[in-house]
């Protein structure tokens, strides 16, 4: 289970702005907050979760098995070796604009024993158990947007997330599971290893994607699909087909060799296609098959 | 009207933010490891480009130092016998405007003669989340279609880079043998050092030569790097004079600029990132994954959108007021449209209330101007409440993203009708 909504969730970055606010959005929705880190900030308290200076000291009085990074770019490296050097299982980092480099040795780091949500990612949703991060917003939205089910969505917008559940929820079709991915271009899970992960999960049985042009994320699902197959029921929808009509700016031979021609929204879409994957023409078309 | 023009650079690819150096800077960052390359020099009048000839040799190659390839086809490449030729030349490339850039900048080197070509490159595999080494024995301006001879590609570590013997292998399965493969083990080395400590998105040897005399050197090189990082780049880059993010591909419009404007002057939320297009209906959309969806529906509706926006995050009022007075003082642009995903932590009142403020400013009837508002989620109600008091009727989440488009789109055609 990618999301176990009764485990422990420490927020890294705890006192600022945002944070605050998310962990007040959290609380209200449910989660299990058990404390927060801000290096200096020790004893002090955010809607009464106490403020830890480093994680070691978290973990010996509390258990936490998530952790939420909401802290400057610059430090979203060190905050998550921290968090690995604690034995974190699922580590959610929502700051954006990461160097590619960093997010390349946090995968590195996290070697297969923490699942890494992100950079740049609002988080991820179990309806009506649990949500971390800031997805849904306030918890007044969250309950109108998400409504328990059985249809995961995984989404490279975050704003889309929300959007699309709540479209699900307005037609009687209900979530399972909603993960923001994340936008930035290196991230610690793709469409690849979260549909590994539902397919084990037995609350599930269908996925819907939304897609966005560039990257190689839907070129590798497909891939991923045509190797192994899936028992689930996967629908998608490729946004921004007009950027394929810009002409490309290209500079050096390395991006092309490497991309191979993907990265273009109608060929992810064949892509797609090819492996077995429902492709919405219009967003309205996403309903599609999926159990209610 | 005639067709939309799609001119580059198109929005929301995040993995396009770059900055892209230029071949002398790319040379200068590179040599900073041990990287050989060709003497050259720089020149910005055809009197220094004829004085560089005198100095470095003839017969020698002059080259536009612009920030993309293909100069060989554009003519931006030229070669040349004597500091005369040199003089006549530059002023030529100086007056050249390649893909709307003026060319401020040529290098000059001598011609060297060479045996073969090489290419040699690291760049980031996203799907792996790690850089990629290639090295190809057929090297030259069209590698990537001929990648596939002799060629080798190898991961390497975000942390460790690619060691000595690894670059050995790379060379040995590459079929080099000798002076080469040692050469070319140590220059893959030092690429891959030079990768991870610039921040790098791309570098490039390419050619990467072996002489008449059996040495190894660089005759171009390409170095993008990783915007994200620029604030550990700094020093670097300040060394390096004007350096181009590579979103500037076609030179933004006065729109586009004074948007940019806008979304600068307060550090909170976005409401910018604005794509000038010639049509009639002006888009206030967002976040990014809806405004890629609104605007291929307005597209496939048969509308005419007269720009491409984003907005997330929490934009001040104000921010909003300033970009919609401004997508709205477009000739040609008859209504607007405002269209989000259901918000997270964006207020909606707050994007109505600037978009009420913009209107009165640009001395438009909201009522009439308005093809649509939907913006549900945070603050709905009170931005309901807001957008009521103006005599525009706000839709709900049950209007999804596409009928919503469709709407603003048919109310548009009603107009003109």
């Amino acid at each position: 289970m990618l999301l176990d909504p009764r485990a422990g969730i420490a927020v890294q970055g705890i006192t600022g702005r945002e944070a605050r606010a998310m962990v007040g959005d959290m609380l209200a929705y449910g989660s299990n907050i058990v404390a927060g880190v801000t290096p200096g900030k020790g004893g002090e308290k955010v809607h009464g979760i106490p403020v830890y200076d480093t994680l070691g000291q978290v973990l010996e009085e509390h258990d936490p098995a998530i952790s939420v990074i909401s802290v400057p770019a610059p430090a979203v490296l060190e905050a998550a070796l921290e968090a690995f050097a604690h034995g974190i299982g699922l580590c959610l980092i929502m700051s954006e604009r990461v160097p590619r480099l960093d997010a390349s040795r946090i995968v590195a780091a996290a070697n297969g024993r923490c699942t890494v949500i992100g950079p740049n990612s609002l988080g991820l949703i179990r309806p009506g158990l649990a949500k971390v991060g800031t997805i849904g917003g306030r918890v007044d939205n969250v309950r109108r947007s998400y409504m328990e089910g059985e249809v995961a969505v995984l989404s490279r917008s975050g704003g889309m997330t929300t959007e699309i559940a709540s479209f699900l929820t307005s037609n009687g079709i209900g979530q399972s599971i909603a993960v923001g991915v994340g936008g930035d271009p290196i991230i610690g899970s793709d469409f690849v290893q979260l549909i590994e992960s539902l397919e084990a999960d037995p609350t599930t049985s269908a996925v819907v994607i939304f897609g966005e042009p560039g990257g190689v994320a839907e070129e590798e699902l497909a891939r991923h699909l045509e190797r192994n197959g899936s028992r689930l029921r996967i629908n998608a929808f490729l946004s921004g087909r007009f950027v394929d009509r810009f002409e490309g700016m290209r500079f050096g031979h390395a991006g092309a060799i490497v991309e191979e021609g993907r990265g273009s929204v109608r060929g992810k879409e064949e892509a797609l296609r090819r492996a077995g994957v429902f492709v919405a023409e219009e967003f309205d078309d996403l309903l599609t098959g999926l159990p209610s | 009207m005639g067709p939309l023009k799609f001119a580059g650079p198109a929005p929301c690819r995040r993995e396009a933010d770059f900055l892209r150096l230029v071949e002398y800077q790319s040379k200068m960052v590179l040599r900073d490891f041990g990287l050989d390359f060709t003497p050259s020099a720089v020149a910005r009048t055809p009197e220094e480009a004829a004085s560089a000839v005198e100095r470095l040799g003839r017969p020698a190659v002059l080259k536009a130092q612009v920030p993309f390839g293909g100069r060989g086809k554009a003519g931006a490449v030229k070669t040349v016998r004597n500091p005369r030729e040199a003089h006549r030349a530059a002023k030529a490339l100086l007056a050249m405007v390649l893909r709307r850039h003026p060319v401020g900048t040529v290098s000059v080197e001598p011609w060297i003669d060479f045996e073969r070509e090489l290419y040699a490159g690291i760049t980031w595999d996203l799907a792996a989340r790690r850089p990629l080494a290639l090295l190809s024995t057929g090297g030259g301006v069209e590698v990537e279609k001929s990648f596939s001879q002799g060629r080798v590609r190898r991961h390497v570590d975000p942390v460790y880079g690619l060691r000595a013997h690894e670059g050995r292998e790379m060379a040995a399965s590459a079929g080099l043998t000798g002076k080469d493969l040692v050469g070319v083990g140590r220059i893959l080395d030092r690429l891959a050092r030079a990768f991870l400590e610039i921040d790098a998105v791309t570098v490039e040897i390419n050619p990467l030569v072996v002489t008449a005399d059996g040495e190894l050197a660089g005759l171009d090189a390409k170095v993008e790097i990783d915007e994200d990082a620029s604030w550990r780049q700094e020093r670097r880059l300040a060394g390096l004079g004007e350096v181009e993010a590579a979103s500037a591909g076609r030179s933004p419009t006065p729109m586009e600029e004074q948007a940019r404007r806008i979304d600068a002057m307060d550090h909170r939320g976005v409401a910018g990132r604005v794509v000038e297009f010639d049509g009639d209906l002006g888009l206030l959309i967002g976040g990014g994954g809806a405004s890629l969806t609104v605007f291929d529906a307005v597209l496939r509706h048969g509308g005419r959108p007269a720009n491409y926006s984003e907005m997330g995050g929490n934009p001040t009022a104000e921010k909003v007021a300033a970009l919609t007075a401004l997508l709205l003082s477009k000739p040609g642009v008859v209504k607007l449209a405002a269209i989000m995903n259901v918000v997270n932590n964006t207020r909606a009142d707050i994007i109505a209330e600037g978009i009420l403020r913009g209107m009165k400013r640009a001395g438009r009837e909201p009522a009439e101007t308005i093809a649509v508002f939907r913006i549900p989620g945070s603050w709905e109600q009170e931005a309901r409440r807001i957008m009521a008091a103006a005599g525009v009727e706000a839709l709900g989440r049950e209007i999804s993203l596409d009928r919503a488009a469709l709407m603003a789109v048919e109310r548009v055609r009603g107009h003109a009708a």
